[in-house]
């Protein structure tokens, strides 16, 4: 199996603000009732986009024309919390996004999307707001996140990032899907397990 | 060199050191539901894989069973098909599939337990975050995507990175009326939502200790509520008496062989910790959330935060945010709030435990006119028990509805749903915004006797005082 060597990603970005977005906000329970993942992208934050009450769209950053086409998912600390599901990532590539940077991200959260191809890195908090700042002056804004000097690029600004080294070592050398390398292990699997009393009978 | 139990485990069943550092882990045991294993099955169908060791998964079905409607086809036919479909992957591959038919069918952290698969010293994966639920026993337990449920169909492995550890003993005896729920409450609050970021937690101290496995697996439960993807707590005498004559224990000569080795596995005294928390148990009280995330917590006592008084911008906003989508006041007393709804149920208090205390409590009770009151067993087993010794009877004359086995309103993929702005008492792990159902609906978590009590009264309401607790 080749991977793309994801060294950098670039595009325009959308700011969706605030800390603790949890997997629920993300894609809601409801819309896991499926056998595929195909088509959670049309549901990204559903329930924040659309007003329940009245159901017309609300003034969600991601119903925002300015931003529409936007490949750069910006946000706060603990980006992701909340469950396992991997339709939360999956539903933010499928929407078109294709890395997130936001001040810290929860674990499952974050590994799901390595999985998937799709950098998760962390910017301070001042960083952040720099970003925004310039997204919100002009949302055509070219953002580049480059995996080899770890650093954001913006309207002539840099600021540095940082990611798991285990993580950009898989993305940037076309590795991020363990599957294959797995794979190739099996034998030594067999091995570790003979030597577990539950395992070996 | 002394060892924790996290590293002794890890070191057992790493396989080997992949490419980009991460560590190949092979993973004992893994628990599958319907709701994020399709996908994997379908990706090992496109890449033409087998499952390494089918005797290594077990199934069941939990998040999407209807509560109060046995028969299938069910009316939903998304619920259905997902049914079918895990169905149909488990005989396809070969996989244990703990069906209704088996009589043993529950939520997946309930089953794995009871069936004794649940075992010290093991891994576990299951594609759910509550997986952490496991390591009451003294195993390793991560929840897991779905890319990783095929890997570890695939492989029986996976990528991951080692966490640090960090130590919360809490020592000494809980007051009367504070529960193992209100002791990971307790906790999460104190560290936050992200702060076990890349961290198991070990739980220790004479207060777990003292602890039930059911006790102990509540506090696991919500580790991730914390941010931490594994909590354990060592095994010990409590733990092996747990798992005898378990279907899936061993038995004879085996027994007393697996009790060495599972002993073998407890944290070393003076083995390294990167960080330790300690916490006296009587500092600790009834507490329930206030807010959309289980570390917006206060005590019964305490009143709701005030954004006024916040010390940072984004604190400001969060509390904002917080109380406009539960509809409360800033500074107002948590007690008091009237309450629609009244969940006892659950991965975290689903247990036979759980409804012997809200049985012992709200006899002689009634729910109070107009909150809607259902108690769900986490499995048919515990519903069994529970119905051999009255306790649906008992919770029945209360005024509550006694259900099948299941998930249900803690995440509401079934037809168990808060309606419009409701709000839910309840004894689950997660307040997210739109958690339970409805994009409006508001959620208080708490233990079950608070729950109840909450039931009771109508609003939410300190247990002790509801029942004379002393």
């Amino acid at each position: 199996m080749s991977l793309a060597k994801i060294t950098s990603v670039s595009g325009r970005a959308v700011n969706v603000p605030g800390n603790d977005i949890d997997t629920d906000r993300i894609i809601p329970a409801r819309f896991m009732k499926c056998v595929t993942f195909d088509g959670l992208g049309e549901f990204l934050f559903h329930d924040v986009r659309k007003d329940p009450k009245t159901g017309q769209i609300t003034n969600h950053p991601l119903n925002d024309a300015r931003f529409s086409g936007a490949t750069i998912l910006l946000s706060g600390a603990n980006f992701g919390c909340g469950s396992s599901r991997e339709h939360a990532p999956q539903a933010i590539q499928k929407y078109g996004f294709k890395a997130v940077i936001a001040e810290g991200f929860a674990e499952i959260f974050f590994g799901n999307s390595t999985t998937l191809g799709m950098p998760c890195v962390n910017a301070n908090r001042e960083d952040i707001a720099k970003i925004a700042a310039a997204l919100a002056k002009d949302p055509a804004t070219e953002v580049t996140i480059d995996l080899a000097k770890l650093e954001v690029r913006f309207a002539g600004q840099a600021v540095k990032i940082t990611l798991r080294e285990s993580a950009r070592d898989a993305l940037v050398n076309g590795r991020w899907d363990a599957i294959g390398e797995l794979i190739e292990g099996i034998p030594s699997v067999k091995s570790t397990a003979a030597k577990l009393p539950y395992l070996a009978a | 060199m002394p060892e924790s139990l996290f590293q002794k485990v890890w070191n057992a069943h790493a396989v080997r050191t992949l490419a980009n550092g991460q560590t190949q882990l092979l993973i004992g045991t893994h628990l599958i539901h319907e709701v994020t294993s399709p996908q994997a099955f379908g990706m090992m169908r496109d890449l033409k894989l087998k499952v390494l060791m089918p005797h290594r998964t077990f199934a069941t079905v939990d998040h999407i069973v209807p509560t109060n409607e046995l028969v299938e086809p069910y009316k939903d036919p998304l619920a259905q098909a997902m049914m079918d479909e895990l169905r149909k992957n488990c005989a396809q591959f070969g996989i244990t599939f703990f069906d209704r038919a088996t009589g043993k069918q529950g939520i997946v952290h309930i089953v794995g337990p009871e069936q004794g698969i649940t075992q010290p010293g093991t891994t576990i994966a299951c594609g759910d975050s509550h997986t952490s639920t496991h390591g009451a026993f003294g195993a390793v337990a991560f929840g897991i995507g779905t890319s990783q449920v095929r890997d570890v169909l695939a492989t029986q492995t996976m990528a991951l990175g080692a966490l640090k550890v960090r130590r919360i003993e809490v020592n000494g005896k809980l007051r009367p009326g504070v529960y193992a729920k209100d002791v990971i409450l307790h906790i999460i609050r104190l560290l936050g939502v992200n702060g076990g970021t890349g961290y198991a937690y070990e739980y220790a101290g004479s207060t777990f200790d003292g602890f039930s496995m059911e006790e102990r697996m509540t506090v696991c439960n919500m580790s991730i509520e914390g941010g931490a993807r594994v909590g354990y707590v060592n095994p010990d005498e409590t733990t092996f008496a747990f798992l005898k004559g378990r279907p899936y224990s061993p038995n004879g000569a085996d027994w007393d062989k697996a009790v060495a080795n599972w002993r073998s596995f407890a944290s070393d005294p003076g083995c390294h910790y990167d960080d330790v928390v300690k916490i006296n148990a009587a500092d600790i009280a009834p507490t329930v959330t206030w807010g959309i995330n289980p570390g917006q917590g206060i005590t019964i006592l305490e009143n709701v935060p005030d954004p006024a008084k916040a010390t940072a911008a984004d604190e400001k906003a969060g509390i904002e945010e917080a109380l406009a989508y539960m509809k409360l006041k800033p500074g107002a007393p948590i007690k008091g709030t009237k309450i629609d709804v009244a969940f006892i149920g659950s991965c975290t208090n689903g247990r036979l435990s759980d409804f012997r205390e809200v049985a012992k409590y709200v006899k002689g009770h009634k729910v109070a006119a107009g909150v809607k009151a259902i108690a769900v067993p986490g499995s048919q087993i515990v519903a069994l028990q529970c119905e051999k010794e009255g306790i649906d009877k008992v919770l029945a004359a209360a005024g509550f509805e006694w259900r099948a086995a299941g998930c249900s309103m803690c995440l509401a993929m079934n037809p168990d749903k808060l309606v419009g702005e409701q709000l839910c008492a309840s004894s689950s792990n997660r307040n997210f915004k739109g958690r339970q159902g409805s994009p409006t609906g508001r959620t208080i978590l708490m233990s079950p006797v608070m729950v109840a009590a909450a039931a009771v009264a109508g609003s939410v309401a300190d247990a002790r005082e509801v029942f004379s607790v002393s």
